[in-house]
């Protein structure tokens, strides 16, 4: 087969792959009774219309960044980490003791702690199925799917024996001190003296962008970066070259499960300030297909964010206008986007490789 | 604990490990030859979906079943499409299948029936109901043989029996005939059994269809055998304690039907007791009950208990030399 023009594989395909999703989620639409044209306008209006709304749009397209990050990383070491929900929900309870643990003075004070404590409880979670690859060849997909569950139980026993405020019924750990609060979007933008609305967006986001350029400089500036390429490429070329194998998937699971721990500063420090029983809801798996749509680089990564952040929070205001049409309209829309740019993604790729190259021949 | 107790918790054992057990020889056949399938867990609640609303609008447990059998196999195809045609991601195709099972399930239910997701509760006659074998009554009033008699082996579902009498079944297909044979092999060694004429594509198509045949029985059993309608998410991870009993039982029949058991028991055991007094141990949790399954997989996966290898081919799509 001949190769496809950069442009071609960056941009023709990823758009004719989403195409094919937003016409079959229209279908459904139109199954439903509804026309997608309309609720096309609902969800770009509920989502980009107004500050209020960009404020949420931004909030969920942060944990997204940092879920996608996560899962892309590993998808460059040819590691499918599936694990990022239960890693985001152990890590949430990292940044709880964190948060808990002192009367914070200042936020700036308590966030490289908590950053510190998200970062190690995600990696932690993602250790022991790194090392059962590493070492056992144990599949990683397999165990991760086990650590959720393993997570989801482990993290529900803490918050109702352990972490619970004593006399509360609900099952979540005391609010944290409000030196512990992260400045939201509204405070930053106050500092600047723009008004913006009350949203959960927060700080985070630029700790998401700068994980994003982070990761973009490990992956192509440095020796590391070139080794994990490399290692995803052909793991028994890059034993032969000399690379480790067991450090190579050990390293990259451990990024992988840092970054999904570190949606947690966003959730559980940023918007509940106190960790709930499922402050993750799901943007652990929405990473797999952000960082699909986003072909695993971090510029791909925050803009499949921002889209999925415009269908999360876009989704919410069409349940709203449309009763007829629920929240699970998101999940359809997700799964196609999974289906189509993931599983799928040859249905379009061997036509349009087959036409660039009868038009080279013709050119010839 | 009571004898009749012991008997208690085995009946709601056997119920609860049915559709494990259905789901789980499903996936067998599917990664014996070769696909993974971590979408076990959709095409069983896309199927108990289909399964209830078609029996709640026709009042047949029958047409219900070969509803749900139907919705199954239509995602069965497009993984098939995904892992086989198209040489996709065998996994990332599963993610994405169960995905759309979640979302279609909650979104078409809500549209039909307007009771946020959840089928119509179905009446006795549009559901699977307990058969009772002969003498049933006449041994159940003796101790000790009668409740074992009247409550294991007598009233249960036709589904239940189907899918215990599958273990048997799986087995001799997958090891005494000529199609198991080929089934295996393109899961080893796909080369192999195209140099001999045979098509991988062809044979891998019959065993994700296989797979998702069993996935459509599995969760008819659960809408219209176990319960009597479809609530949202009803399968709630019980695809995936398939897919680990699976690999508990590394890729076999008849351990397969054990492990189900075993996974079956730990849940009965816990819906029974919400935590559980361990003489010189302590307390433990329910949580820990709901996670051993995943726990005992994880360590079986490790090979520190006896090594889990799966088919040699698995995963892989198969790509003939031209």
């Amino acid at each position: 087969m001949t190769r496809l023009p950069r442009w071609a594989d960056l941009a023709l395909i990823p758009a004719l792959n989403l195409a094919l999703a937003f016409l079959v989620a229209g279908l459904v639409v139109i199954y439903i009774g509804e026309s997608p044209l309309r609720a096309l306008r609902i969800m770009i209006e509920g989502s980009l219309g107004s500050a209020y709304a960009w404020g949420f749009t931004l909030y969920y397209a942060t944990s997204f960044i940092f879920t996608g990050l996560a899962v892309a990383i590993a998808f460059h070491a040819r590691l499918f980490n599936i694990g990022g929900e239960g890693q985001a929900l152990v890590a949430g309870v990292g940044v709880a003791l964190v948060c808990l643990s002192v009367d914070w003075a200042h936020w700036a004070l308590a966030l490289p702690v908590a950053i510190l404590g998200a970062a190690v409880f995600g990696a932690a979670w993602a250790a022991i199925p790194a090392w059962l690859q590493a070492t056992r060849g144990s599949h990683v997909v397999i165990t991760t799917i086990m650590f959720n569950f393993i997570a989801s139980a482990l993290t529900v026993y803490l918050l109702v024996n352990v972490m619970r405020v004593p006399g509360s019924m609900a099952p979540e750990t005391a609010s944290f001190p409000p030196g512990a609060a992260l400045p939201t979007g509204r405070e930053m933008l106050g500092w600047v003296g723009i008004a913006f609305p009350r949203a959960p967006v927060n700080i985070s986001l630029f700790l998401a962008l700068i994980c994003a350029a982070g990761l973009w400089v490990l992956l192509w500036r440095t020796r590391l970066g070139y080794e994990i390429r490399a290692f995803g490429q052909s793991d028994t070329a890059a034993r032969y070259a000399g690379i480790p194998a067991v450090r190579i998937i050990m390293i990259v699971m451990l990024i992988s499960g840092g970054l999904a721990g570190l949606m947690a500063i966003n959730t559980v420090r940023g918007e509940g300030r106190r960790r709930v029983l499922d402050p993750v809801q799901g943007a652990g798996f929405v990473g797999i297909a952000v960082a699909l749509m986003g072909r695993s680089h971090p510029v791909g990564v925050v803009l499949a964010a921002l889209l999925f952040g415009i269908l999360y929070q876009g989704g919410s205001e069409l349940e709203f206008e449309m009763p007829a049409i629920t929240r699970e309209m998101i999940l359809v829309i997700q799964a196609l986007v999974i289906l189509f740019t993931g599983a799928l993604e040859n249905m379009v790729r061997m036509p349009v490789e087959r036409l660039f190259a009868r038009l080279r021949q013709r050119r010839a | 604990m009571d004898f009749i107790t012991i008997v208690q918790i085995l009946e709601s054992t056997l119920r609860l490990a049915a559709p494990l057990l259905l789901a789980c020889l499903a996936g067998l056949f599917s990664e014996r030859a070769g696909i993974f399938d971590i979408g076990l867990e959709g095409k069983m609640l896309i199927a108990a979906f289909a399964a209830g609303a078609f029996a709640a609008f026709t009042g047949s447990a029958w047409i219900g079943l070969a509803a749900g059998i139907t919705a199954s196999l239509a995602l069965a195809l497009v993984h098939g499409l995904a892992s086989i045609t198209f040489r996709g991601n065998q996994l990332i195709s599963g993610v994405a299948i169960n995905f759309l099972a979640a979302g279609l399930t909650a979104l078409v239910g809500n549209h039909w029936f307007r009771q946020g997701g959840q089928t119509p509760a179905l009446p006795q006659d549009a559901r699977f109901g307990a058969l009772h074998w002969p003498l049933a009554e006449t041994i159940g009033a003796l101790p000790l043989l009668g409740p074992v008699y009247g409550r294991l082996v007598s009233g249960h579902s036709l589904l239940l029996y189907l899918a215990f009498a599958a273990v048997p079944l799986t087995w001799w297909v997958l090891f005494r005939t000529r199609f198991g044979l080929r089934l295996r092999a393109v899961g080893e060694n796909p080369a192999a059994v195209d140099t001999a004429g045979i098509s991988v594509t062809l044979q891998r198509y019959w065993a994700v269809m296989i797979c998702g045949l069993l996935c459509g029985i599995a969760g008819a059993y659960l809408s219209t055998a176990a319960s009597a309608s479809f609530n949202t998410n009803m399968t709630a991870g019980k695809g995936f304690i398939a897919l680990a009993a699976l690999i508990f039982a590394k890729w076999r029949p008849y351990p397969a039907m054990w492990a189900c058991l075993l996974f079956g028991l730990l849940e009965a055991i816990g819906i029974r007791y919400q935590s559980i007094a361990v003489p010189g141990i302590g307390v433990i949790p329910v949580q820990l009950m709901q996670a051993l399954p995943y726990i005992l997989t994880v360590v079986i996966l490790a090979g520190f208990v006896g090594k889990a290898t799966p088919p040699r081919a698995g995963g892989e799509p198969y790509v003939k030399e031209r």
